[in-house]
């Protein structure tokens, strides 16, 4: 249905535009505002006049030029050539529209499409003739790249009998597949559209009980993330928020990610744009890039499309994960986000609320976390995938009583709390293990216990009550000095910090520290407890606690981070070499091996 | 399309006036305003309906009244006019030039907003500029194309050490064109001609460029002056492949201009009455620095804030460095010990640091050695605060050795002369003297390798054996 819209601008201001004769247009169209065509979006109506959001510079725009509506919500191109495309807010990829705009400089009104239309693809069909299908159906693959086998499907609201279907190379505009629904046939293409604003239906949804590694020691074994789920990592600046999210779309074990920087800096897009070609999956051995979409609104990019920007990335990871994949999504940052809603809600003249944040603050955040989830997706092969989204948010001054941030906790499940204090010790990740917390915990002891003979969660829980002793101690410490604590305490202070500085901190620009499997997690986690159990009996048994920190062994620990991937026997071996060390600790006279 | 001209104002707030029965009149165009007297005045449209517009004066509504102002709309954006001759040339924060000479014959008019840099075409900043400064290259090594604050507070060197980094700027084995635009928004007369007389001394004035607004000029000016002088450094860099600073001084004074518009339009205020559009407001300066594939010049920025009460969560710090890619934070405790700079190293950060150094920048242990000063000089304020409360004997000897290496720290490294040049040579060398004093065990931010051929060359045989075997 195309409607004929076409109003005059009344008024203007920043972002926002008002327009009179607009009637027909409908809430959330995308419309075209001015000579030059911007794009815009409507936001509010009364009567014939719709406010409309811009997302390009509004500057020299005059009242009475015209605002043509499309009749259409904002919606995002899907189809292959998403990945390895580094998009706009609205979708647009910048490489083109530097092409476009003959110019390193964003300039306005440049229209250029997201998905390549000259481009052949090689479709290999999966079904035959005759076949009846419905909303989800694969018909078809395309190798999208090396990683990705893109599964083109029947549209959600689509079903019938084939009646067509091709094979060959075709444009993403080509007819491929012809479907009959009684008198009606629907035409396929390779391409889809999809509103931003409306997640895309699934066919049931499911339990997060299934990890999604990330090689940080500190998330995975302590605070761990699972598939489908949603995480939130608040931080002052400098506390390394975007190092932990370029982390996690460099070692999460996606299949797919969605990276979303939303009002951040130009530099950090454009670092992630010349590393992750040239980054190793380390389970595939293909460059990073080949799984990854980047979308950048940069902050100085404007303001209404980078509110759009986690909505049209979303909407990207959800079809991705209809196709069966996992896939993560990572947006930076959120705050930013609810800068952009604030601002145009106060254009909009609005009532505010907290902060002069809109009232809709929290149901939009949770509507946007709510669309992370695992699932079965709609077909006939019961496929499952899923889409985990980790969001940063960046409170002011680093306090998590603002809207943003207490909105944010209260519907993600997972809490990576970064410390300032960490930071300035350039401790990495600043990631604070006492404050932080993970709902998935529970969900995943069983899956990793099965793996790791029961051993995952009792190791993990042992750990953390010696951290959580050491903050009790230290304050002890603090107000009576050293010498109030025993022998055994002033090994749990050892313990917590071998724990500290050899596995939690983790230097994310060393070549092998940078990522570690969950195997060597669990080994050295384990090794360190080992060595705290045989060092506790020994001063039990009469060991000095002065010989023991003197242990050649510990330095050996403290270097188990840089041992390869390949080399992980290592680390077995060093519980023979302690038992010996520490059982020479033993006061003459002693019986028997330390245990 | 004709000037028209007007002489509808109705009503007068703050630095706004509203134009009533207007025709034709765009966003965000340039404004001129005739007094009775004759006296000519500039402005800009902030908002636009079909018969209201509502302009912000430039100089302020002072004399101007209902009746007899005229308002004149120029059809045209605010534009800088520029050639290769703006060089070595002072204006004033509205684009006069104030140092008698003549205006600038324009080889281009640029709008002063200018678009925002396509990310895509960014080239990732990367080369190490050494200032001279230990505290600043050792430990937060600023690159070509970086935006790096200096968070400071009233009372503090924060000029001194601009003008310093100013000075000393280099990249190494480089030789370029280098330029300095400042800009000054606000600051005091005998600031600015600090400035000026130090750019004349080192004549490094012939190839600066500078914009002021001095504390007694109009307020709505300020938002102007940083957009003209990163304009100027777009041309200077991206059109003449200049390598340029860009100074810009101070911005606490520039978002307090932001929010008396804000205030006078009646908007609703974000956090302590600054507009809800703070950030982005700011980011569109911010983000002006950068580097450019294909082209070989690149803007620095450098701007100076002051935090008010030495708050670092105040909004516009905050703000502030949530854009830029890291901060230099003064203390005013070094500054009280009479040490200068008086960086404050734990909490001041260069992102783009790792890019920056390493083998072939700078030296291949950088990184570590940063890494390891950091964490050595955090832990030995711990310790010292720890000796305040319960005195120097409730240490541990590494505790001890710890709080030594803290205080060396400060006086050695850290302090250093006004016009003391360090080459990144020596600072890293400064760096591993101060580690001789830690016990081995205790460097873990350290590869082994490093250990060897920079720190054991330093000890003798038997100091180094009986490190090793110190208790931890």
């Amino acid at each position: 249905m195309v409607k004929n819209i076409k109003g005059t601008i009344l008024k203007i201001s920043g972002p926002l535009v008002v327009a009179k004769g607009m009637s027909g247009a409908s809430m959330y169209d995308v419309v075209r505002v001015g000579e030059i065509g911007l794009v815009g979006e409507v936001i509010e109506l009364k009567g014939d006049t719709a406010s409309i959001q811009v997302y390009e510079e509004t500057s020299g725009l005059l009242p009475g030029e015209p605002v043509i509506g499309t009749g259409a919500p904002l919606s995002v191109e899907l189809g292959p050539g998403l990945i390895e495309q580094f998009f706009d807010g609205v979708q647009r990829p910048l490489n083109l529209i530097e092409k476009e705009a003959k110019s390193p400089f964003i300039s306005r009104g440049i229209d250029v499409p997201a998905l390549d239309r000259k481009k052949k693809w090689k479709f290999e069909p999966r079904l035959e003739k005759g076949a009846n299908v419905s909303g989800g159906d694969i018909l078809g693959t395309v190798q999208e790249t090396v990683l990705v086998e893109h599964r083109i499907m029947v549209p959600p609201n689509v079903k019938g009998t084939l009646k067509e279907i091709k094979s060959g190379e075709f444009t993403v505009e080509e007819t491929i597949a012809l479907i009959e629904d009684g008198d009606v046939e629907v035409e396929v293409r390779m391409m889809q559209r999809w509103p931003v604003r409306a997640p895309r239906p699934v066919s049931r949804r499911l339990p997060p009980n299934v990890p999604l590694t990330t090689g940080q020691r500190v998330i995975d074994t302590f605070f761990p993330m699972t598939r489908g789920g949603a995480a939130c990592v608040p931080g002052p600046f400098g506390s390394g928020k975007t190092v932990i999210q370029h982390q996690l779309a460099k070692w999460a074990d996606a299949e797919i990610v969605v990276y979303v920087g939303c009002g951040e800096r130009g530099n950090e897009m454009t670092d992630v744009l010349l590393e992750f070609p040239e980054l190793e999956d380390p389970r595939s051995g293909h460059p990073l890039m080949k799984r990854t979409v980047l979308i950048a609104n940069t902050s100085n990019m404007p303001v209404a499309a980078r509110e759009a920007s986690i909505y049209t990335g979303i909407t990207m990871a959800e079809y991705y994960r209809d196709m069966g994949y996992s896939v993560a999504l990572m947006a930076d940052s959120t705050s930013r986000w609810a800068e952009a809603l604030r601002e145009i809600s106060g254009r909009l003249e609005e009532m505010p609320g907290e902060e002069g944040y809109p009232a809709y603050l929290g149901t939009r955040l949770a509507s946007f976390y709510e669309r992370a989830g695992r699932a079965i997706c709609l077909g006939n092969d019961e496929r499952e995938g899923s889409v985990s989204a980790i969001g940063a948010v960046s409170p002011p001054g680093g306090d998590l009583s603002e809207p943003v941030s207490q909105n944010t906790l209260r519907v993600t499940k997972v809490f990576w709390g970064l410390d300032a204090n960490l930071a300035y010790q350039r401790h990495f990740p600043a990631i604070d293990w006492l404050q932080s917390y993970s709902l998935y915990t529970e969900n995943l002891n069983e899956y990793w216990d099965n793996i790791y003979d029961g051993e995952w969660s009792v190791t993990r829980i042992r750990a953390m009550g010696i951290l959580e002793e050491e903050d009790r101690l230290r304050e002890i410490v603090r107000l009576v000095g050293i010498d109030a604590l025993s022998k055994e305490e002033r090994m749990i202070l050892e313990t917590a910090k071998s724990i500290r500085e050899d596995f939690l901190h983790q230097n994310a620009f060393h070549e092998v520290d940078t990522y570690a499997s969950m195997d060597k997690q669990t080994k050295m986690l384990r090794t360190i407890m080992v060595l705290h159990d045989l060092c506790m009996d020994a001063l039990k048994r009469g060991a000095m606690l002065n010989d023991i920190l003197r242990l050649d062994v510990r330095e050996k620990i403290a270097r188990m981070r840089y041992l390869s991937e390949d080399d992980l026997e290592s680390i077995d071996a060093l519980e023979t070499e302690m038992k010996q060390q520490v059982t020479k600790l033993l006061p003459e006279g002693s019986i028997g091996d330390v245990a | 399309m004709l000037p028209r001209e007007y002489r509808t104002i109705s009503d007068l707030f703050g630095p706004l006036i509203v134009v009533e029965k207007v025709e034709g009149v765009r966003y965000d165009e340039l404004v001129e305003i005739e007094l009775a007297d004759g006296e000519k005045r500039r402005g800009r449209v902030l908002e636009i309906s079909t018969e209201r517009a509502l302009v912000q004066i430039f100089e302020g509504t002072s004399g101007i009244d209902v009746a007899s102002t005229k308002v004149r709309f120029t059809g045209k954006v605010l534009r800088l006019p520029v050639s290769k001759d703006i060089l070595g040339r002072i204006f004033n924060g509205r684009g006069d030039p104030i140092d008698g000479g003549t205006s600038i014959i324009p080889e281009k008019m640029l709008d002063i907003n200018g678009y925002p840099i396509n990310p895509y075409s960014r080239d990732y900043p990367s080369e190490f500029i050494q200032t001279g400064i230990s505290t600043i290259d050792g430990m937060n090594p600023m690159v070509r194309g970086q935006k790096l604050p200096i968070f400071s507070g009233s009372g503090m060197p924060h000029n001194r050490i601009a003008a310093q980094v100013a000075r000393q700027a280099t990249v190494l084995g480089g030789k370029e064109d280098f330029a300095v635009v400042f800009a000054a928004m606000g600051i005091t007369f005998e600031e600015a001609s600090f400035f000026m007389e130090d750019f004349r001394k080192t004549g490094a004035i012939e190839r600066t460029v500078m914009f002021v607004n001095l504390a007694d000029d109009p307020a709505i000016e300020r938002i102007t002056t940083p957009r003209l002088a990163l304009t100027c450094a777009e041309y200077l860099a991206f059109e003449h492949d200049y390598q340029v600073l860009v100074i810009l001084t101070d911005l606490t004074n520039y978002c307090e201009a932001l929010r008396e518009i804000s205030a006078a339009r009646k908007e609703v205020p974000g956090r302590r009455g600054y507009p809800g559009y703070l950030y982005t407001d700011l980011a569109t300066m911010y983000e002006r620095a950068g580097r450019l594939k294909g082209k070989k010049g690149s803007i620095t920025q450098f701007p100076i804030l002051t935090m008010p009460e030495d708050d670092k969560t105040h909004p516009i710090p905050d703000l502030t460095g949530y854009i830029t890619e890291g901060q230099i934070i003064l203390s005013r405790t070094l500054h009280r010990k009479g040490i200068y700079p008086p960086v404050d190293v734990l909490p001041s950060l260069s992102r783009l640091k790792d890019k920056g150094i390493g083998e072939g920048k700078t030296r291949e242990d950088h990184a570590d050695l940063m890494n390891q000063l950091f964490a050595a000089y955090a832990r030995g304020k711990e310790a010292k605060e720890l000796a305040t409360i319960l005195g120097e004997g409730a240490l541990t000897e590494e505790d001890k050795a710890f709080a030594g290496f803290s205080d060396e720290f400060e006086d050695s490294y850290v302090r250093q002369g006004e016009y003391e040049n360090r080459s990144i040579e020596e600072t890293l060398e400064k760096g591993w003297d101060l580690l001789k004093g830690i016990p081995l065990s205790e460097l873990k931010r350290v590869r082994d390798a490093y250990i060897e051929k920079y720190l054991k060359p330093r000890m003798s045989e038997k100091e180094a054996a009986e490190k090793a075997k110190t208790p931890q």
